[in-house]
């Protein structure tokens, strides 16, 4: 299990020479979006108009935060199901996007897509949300601010755990691991 | 005939929606703590490592310990021999929830119109209330913040009676190795059997409110569970579906009679921030 310091954004050359299963830290910007967002932005783009915030070597974290309490810069938070999000990142792929940051896997044709645009899904750790965002600095809203707990955010993380779950390669650190695991009946 | 005013009820659900987001039950804990002991995949030790961590941080800065602080499912027993007075029981309920959600920081989750606009209510109302009548002078109030995860993960069906033991095995193992993450394992399933359709998904749920490690009280059912923990632990899925050894903390079954006809199997699996805070009045 090779382990990684990553500083964002997700360099071609980084994103080569990451493999399905490695631990992996993030240091850097990314924005966030979960399901009314993404569903907006597909929309967008099947118009063939400009997203309100250029996705192009970004890295989306699929979050939507406990509200802070006084003093605080975000409340917990820790990644939802990437699954939902499958029917619109195929197009944010086609728009430049580089990686997201989920739980749980991705469909067959997400996973081939993301071979193929040399993206990287990472896996965070669900039901870690209050250790989580001990590793999240500044948080703004940049897009969809009527879209609260759901509004699209730009995050500075720094140290944030993930592991590499689809690699350039095609490889899935959740169908790999339930092989290697796996007890026969 | 015991009185049980109605502000007393909404306060001590406010109180509760607020501990259980960010108090992981200590049994729970314990379970987790065996798990990471077990697990044999070095990088399910991390996840697990990660979640016990989480865990300790969200107990001591009361903070909670998912973003998703769920749909507030209450459990309601209520003594035969209570008057509840001072106002509407299922109000007093959802203003509980509402202040619990509102004053503690909890994320609002819940959303009106479900197929349609689907707007938020900004207060995570209106609870899901489960009302039991027993014996007795008192009111036993359970809440459960269930998370939207594993809730989808839900699966019901109904089969011939002479699938058996086998049929709902399978059943189980399937809806586990094909939920992977998303329901966040290492989980706690619980099972319904019997009953009526309705009534199976109700006590897969109820199942959920049993501590770990409190045994099954019908041997053949502890006995079953032994062996389904057993073999949904052989699925390879492990914490987070990373792969590993340690994919369910427990399963607990509840079953009820049911028609010559039937064997209706639901199953509810609870993610491993298994919260629930009860109080009794």
């Amino acid at each position: 299990m090779a382990e990684h310091q990553i500083t964002l954004p997700l360099s071609d050359e980084v994103a080569e020479g990451l493999r399905a299963g490695d631990y992996a830290f993030l240091t850097g910007p990314v924005l966030t979006a979960r399901d009314v967002a993404h569903k907006r932005m597909a929309e967008t783009l099947a118009k063939g108009e400009p997203l309100p915030i250029d996705v192009r070597g970004e890295v989306i974290y699929y979050v939507g935060p406990t509200p802070p309490k006084p003093g605080q810069i975000i409340g917990s938070a820790g990644p939802t199901t990437a699954m939902r999000m499958d029917p619109f990142t195929i197009p944010l792929l086609e728009a430049g996007l580089k990686g997201a940051i989920g739980k749980g896997g991705r469909g067959p044709e997400v996973a081939k897509a993301l071979q193929d645009y040399r993206a990287i899904y990472f896996l965070a750790v669900g039901g870690a949300g209050a250790l989580l965002s001990r590793h999240i600095e500044a948080v703004e809203v940049v897009a969809y601010e009527d879209l609260g707990a759901e509004a699209m955010r730009r995050m500075q993380l720094n140290g944030f755990p993930v592991i590499v779950c689809n690699d350039v390669l095609g490889g899935d650190a959740l169908l790999l691991g339930k092989a290697e695991w796996r007890r026969p009946d | 005939m015991r009185e049980v005013h109605v502000d007393q009820i909404r306060d001590t659900v406010s109180r509760l929606c607020q501990e259980a987001a960010c108090l992981l039950p200590e049994d729970v804990v314990g379970a987790l703590e065996t798990a990471r002991e077990r697990e044999q995949s070095p990088v399910a030790v991390k996840v697990l490592d990660q979640i016990l961590d989480n865990a300790e941080l969200a107990r001591a800065e009361m903070l909670p310990l998912c973003q998703d602080t769920g749909t507030t499912i209450i459990f309601l027993d209520i003594g035969q021999d209570v008057h509840i007075t001072g106002g509407d029981l299922r109000q007093a309920l959802a203003e509980g929830v509402g202040a619990g959600y509102t004053e503690g920081f909890l994320r609002a989750s819940i959303v009106d119109r479900p197929f349609s606009a689907r707007t938020n209510t900004k207060d995570n109302t209106p609870p899901i209330v489960h009302t039991e009548i027993v014996p007795g002078e008192s009111v036993r109030i359970q809440v459960m913040p269930k998370g939207g995860g594993c809730e989808n993960m839900s699966r019901f069906t109904i089969m011939l009676p002479a699938a058996g033991k086998q049929g709902i095995t399978d059943f189980l193992l399937q809806t586990v190795d094909e939920s992977g993450g998303n329901p966040c394992p290492p989980i706690i399933a619980g099972v319904g059997v019997g009953g009526s359709a309705e009534h199976a998904m109700y006590m897969a749920k109820k199942a959920l409110t049993r501590k770990i490690g409190d045994v099954n009280p019908d041997a053949e059912e502890a006995a079953f569970e032994a062996e389904l923990l057993e073999a949904v632990n052989a699925l390879g899925v492990g914490p987070q579906a990373i792969g590993g050894t340690q994919t369910a903390l427990a399963i607990h079954m509840i079953t009820h009679p049911t028609h010559v006809a039937s064997l209706p199997v639901a199953v509810n699996l609870q993610c491993h921030s298994a919260r629930l805070k009860e109080a009794v009045l």
